[in-house]
């Protein structure tokens, strides 16, 4: 174990582990924009950079650097805030303020870093960068002209994901994140698992939301996916009794991944065409009836079945889609009530 | 799967066979690549060149249904460059005489025959399992979903135990589960032979015990599997089905036989969240709960019980299923009722062994991983560990025998099904998704280079696809990651369904899967 001081406060940590670990491991929270966790560091955007008592390099990025033993760190000192402003003041210098309009707002970590340290504006003047928003995608735009070249998006997609559909293009002034030889996303090798999307600090890669809505308004509920059998963990957005967006969430079995269909294709819950009342079959045509009157129909139609033809005339076909629970209760439905082991489902298919 | 999902990550060798892993399980196939990165060799067996065959150490072509000769041909050569883990089979094992009896006669050069593939291949893929010190087995439907898919699971397991691949971290046999909860239908005995935990019906032991806790008679006649619920509502036999949340119209084999049998059927109750293919059939349809709409729990595919829970209201009228199949127990008699999931898991743990420590408290944060027998044992993370479930684990001597309908002069090219990644099983979550169906729109056959010229068809165009039950319209895609004589459709669209073709007379003997993975079919041009 290391011994170190930060912010004054004593903390024993492993070797091996960063400054930025460390702090965190006591609640001392240092600001990041191109940190993950799942990632190996690469200290592209400076914004955790701390002071280190003795360090002859000046300030240090606290992703990158292992703790030492004896240690003495400053996480918000003067010269830290500084050169935290500094930063961000560089950062705006080439991104647009135009958070009012911006789908990102209220999950914007440029936001929220401006806000701590009262960057309003850009003190430099001269050319912002230009680039037309790739719409290509089916589920989310790139806006480069947001991109602050944290890396995130390149290195989920590489490290992570391992598509390696995009990476930093040109050099200097024009860098920015494309797929090889200026392709548009659409024709890349990009598979829209959207993974670079969840990741973004700021609003360079956003989903093509159907409804409009602020993040603020939201609220975030833990679930399981209900697509293939992964099981992976994600945050469904609500508002107003509707879900608006997918979040990955660190799942044991998918260690805050998602695929297209689990960040993307969840437009059914809130789908037009959904069955909302029990309908009866009445000369080839369906008809709305009530659940008590849907309840007496197959009463009547499982009973006598049932009396003529045996408990082993019904057939139940369960579902692998459907909870545990529910599961549970359909095969005991079939095996105790009717009678009949004939519980069975897609397993199969 | 016997190990965990993560796992995948410290194996030093990872055997992907029936498996398209990165369209069909994208985020395990993530994990898998990430796994390469590190410098994981891989071996990939399947009849496509999938995407996981670009990574690949060895990747071997297979013709559709003959794993079995593969796997074979795979430990003849390890048995005879005495690669086997011996003490794993000596201390852990029995059967190994009369296994190698058989697995001696199946030759790489034999195999290599069978299998479409250079005898060399399965040597190279042979040393690669064999001399790796940690090696997993993934594998899905192309293993299961043949006329002989419990020798091909057997098969799988005997590679595995004959390589000591079993009860460590990063080994093991690993079937990876399609659907979000068929790990979980299957513990829950939603079985035609098992009650919840795999207890069998037939056993007078478990009958009373089940007696007891549902204080109700209960039939000890193993039920019908799903596809013999279809043969026996064809043959008038089975009378009424309730249906929930599935839809054979699209997902089951032999789509014109499955709409007799429905249409046979006295009344077909069908409980869904939209009006499936198959609700179309029905004489009464009720509406259910989306899972955002609900709580309760979904086992993954590594056996871990998590959690669902219920981010909006039900839309209109529609009920969680389990309050819809609750009210109709308490309609017909049986009076039990349950205020909450919560309460159906707590009965659930009373009378399943695998899921008898699990409560909703502990799985708040982070699902366990059955078995967990009691409520302060941490779950399992991978099983067979030191002891397999059974004592010892059992070598199969396995044949290779072909499938059941093989290319000839009619029908002369091998039609193997399955999923890509931007839909989902039968379409009915996914096509409501814009994006998703501007990407995958219609059905598809993906038919080579080299036979497109030879009917002169080219890619996009609109061809027919007959086999011996029926003809469909769809729409050619030339590509070279199937071989001359094989066409590969996905399942999903009810439109050019490729169903209507599959074969569902050929079922597993034992499983009563239906061979899914091999039809013979004839391709020809509209003129």
């Amino acid at each position: 174990m290391i011994s170190l001081i930060i912010d004054g406060k004593q903390v024993q940590v492993e070797e091996g582990k960063t400054v930025l670990e460390a702090a965190k491991s006591i609640g001392i929270d240092i600001p990041t924009l191109c940190h993950d966790p799942r990632l190996k560091p690469h200290g592209s955007c400076r914004i955790c950079v701390v002071e280190i008592e003795g360090a002859k390099s000046g300030l240090t990025t606290s992703c990158t650097a292992p703790v030492s033993e004896g240690m003495n760190v400053s996480t918000e000192s003067e010269k830290v805030v500084n050169a935290r402003r500094d930063i961000l003041d560089l950062m705006l210098a080439n991104h647009p303020l135009d958070c009012m309009t911006c789908q990102q707002a209220g999950k914007c970590t440029l936001q929220d870093l401006c806000y701590k340290y009262d960057v309003k504006e850009s003190s430099f003047k001269g050319d912002k960068k230009k680039f037309e928003i790739d719409d290509s995608n089916n589920f989310y735009y790139s806006d480069q002209e947001k991109c602050i070249l944290c890396g995130k998006c390149v290195y989920v997609c590489s490290e992570l994901q391992c598509t390696n559909a995009i990476n930093f293009s040109e050099r200097g002034f024009d860098t920015h994140i494309a797929a090889p030889f200026e392709e548009k996303l659409e024709t890349s090798t990009c598979v829209s698992c959207g993974n670079c999307v969840s990741v973004c600090p700021v609003g360079a890669l956003v989903p093509k939301s159907k409804e409009k809505f602020r993040y603020w308004e939201t609220k975030p509920v833990r679930t399981t996916c209900s697509y293939c059998g992964v099981g992976c963990q994600m945050d469904l957005l609500v508002k107003y009794d509707k879900v608006v967006e997918v979040q990955p969430a660190m799942g044991p079995s998918n260690e805050g991944l998602l695929c297209v269909k689990g960040k993307f294709a969840f437009n059914f819950v809130n789908h037009p065409d959904r069955l909302k009342t029990p309908l009866l079959k009445k000369d080839g045509e369906f008809v709305e009836i009530t659940w008590d009157e849907a309840y007496n129909v197959i009463a009547e139609k499982m009973n006598s079945t049932k009396e003529n033809f045996g408990p082993d005339s019904i057939a139940g076909l369960t579902s692998a889609r459907c909870t545990n629970e529910e599961n549970y209760l359909m095969q005991k439905l079939m095996r105790a009530v009717i009678g009949t082991n004939n519980a069975d489902h897609c397993a199969r298919l | 799967m016997t190990n965990s999902i993560a796992e995948v990550k410290c194996a030093d060798t990872i055997f992907v066979t029936g498996s398209n892993t990165t369209e069909n399980h994208p985020v395990i196939g993530a994990q898998v690549k990430q796994a390469i990165k590190n410098g994981t060799k891989l071996i990939v067996a399947d009849p496509r060149e999938i995407e996981l065959a670009k990574y690949a150490d060895v990747f071997l072509q297979i013709t559709p249904g003959t794993n079995i000769a593969l796997f074979n041909g795979m430990m003849n050569v390890i048995v005879n460059e005495n690669l086997q883990d011996e003490e794993f089979i000596k201390e852990r094992t029995e059967d190994f005489e009369d296994f190698k009896k058989v697995v001696m006669e199946y030759t790489p050069e034999r195999c290599g025959e069978i299998c479409g593939v250079d005898p060399e291949d399965i040597r190279k893929a042979a040393r690669i399992y064999a001399k790796a010190n940690k090696a997993s087995i993934l594998y899905a439907m192309g293993i299961t979903q043949h006329s002989t898919g419990t020798e091909h699971v057997m098969s799988v397991s005997n590679l595995a135990i004959l390589c000591g691949n079993v009860g460590k971290e990063g080994t093991g046999v690993n079937p990876l589960r399609g659907q979000n909860n068929v790990q979980g239908a299957c513990d829950m005995g939603a079985l035609a032979t098992v009650f919840p935990g795999y207890q069998k019906v037939n056993n007078p032991d478990v009958i009373e015990k089940f007696e007891k806790a549902w204080q109700a008679k209960l039939s000890s006649s193993p039920g019908l599997t799903a596809s013999e619920m279809i043969q026996e509502a064809y043959d008038g036999n089975v009378k009424l089905m309730y249906i929930m949340g599935e839809n054979p119209m699209v997902s089951d084999p032999d789509t014109n036989h499955t709409r007799k049998a429905l249409e046979n059927l006295d009344f077909l109750l069908v409980q869904d969240i939209f009006l499936t293919e198959t609700a179309e059939f029905a004489d009464l349809v009720l509406p259910a709960a989306s899972f955002a709409e609900k709580e309760g729990t979904f086992t993954n595919t590594e056996r871990r019980i998590q959690i669902v829970r219920k981010v909006v209201q039900p839309r209109g009228n529609s009920k969680p299923d389990w309050v819809i199949i609750m009210e109709i127990m308490n309609r017909l008699g049986y009076d039990k009722t349950y205020n909450n999931p919560c309460e159906i898991m707590e009965e659930i743990a009373s009378v399943t062994p695998q899921y008898a420590g699990i409560d909703y408290g502990r799985i708040e944060e982070k699902g366990i991983q059955w078995p967990c027998p009691t409520k302060d044992h941490q779950g399992t993370k991978f099983l067979h560990e030191g002891k397999f479930a059974r004592g010892k684990g059992l070598f199969k001597a396995i044949e290779y025998t072909p499938a059941a309908e093989l290319a000839d002069e009619n029908y002369p090219l091998i039609l193997t099904t399955g999923r890509i990644l931007y839909q989902y099983h039968t379409r009915t979550m996914t096509n409501k998704t814009e994006g998703i169906n501007k990407i995958a729109p219609e059905s598809y056959i993906e038919i080579s280079p080299a036979l497109a010229e030879k009917l002169s068809i080219v890619d996009g165009e609109k061809i027919k696809v007959a086999s011996r039950r029926g003809e469909i319209e769809t729409k050619a895609k030339v590509t070279d990651i199937v071989t001359d004589n094989v066409v590969f459709m996905p399942f999903h669209w009810a439109e050019g369904a490729a169903n209507v073709l599959t074969n569902g007379a050929a079922l597993d003997k034992k499983s009563k899967t239906p061979e899914l993975k091999v039809c013979a079919v004839k391709v020809e041009k509209i003129s």
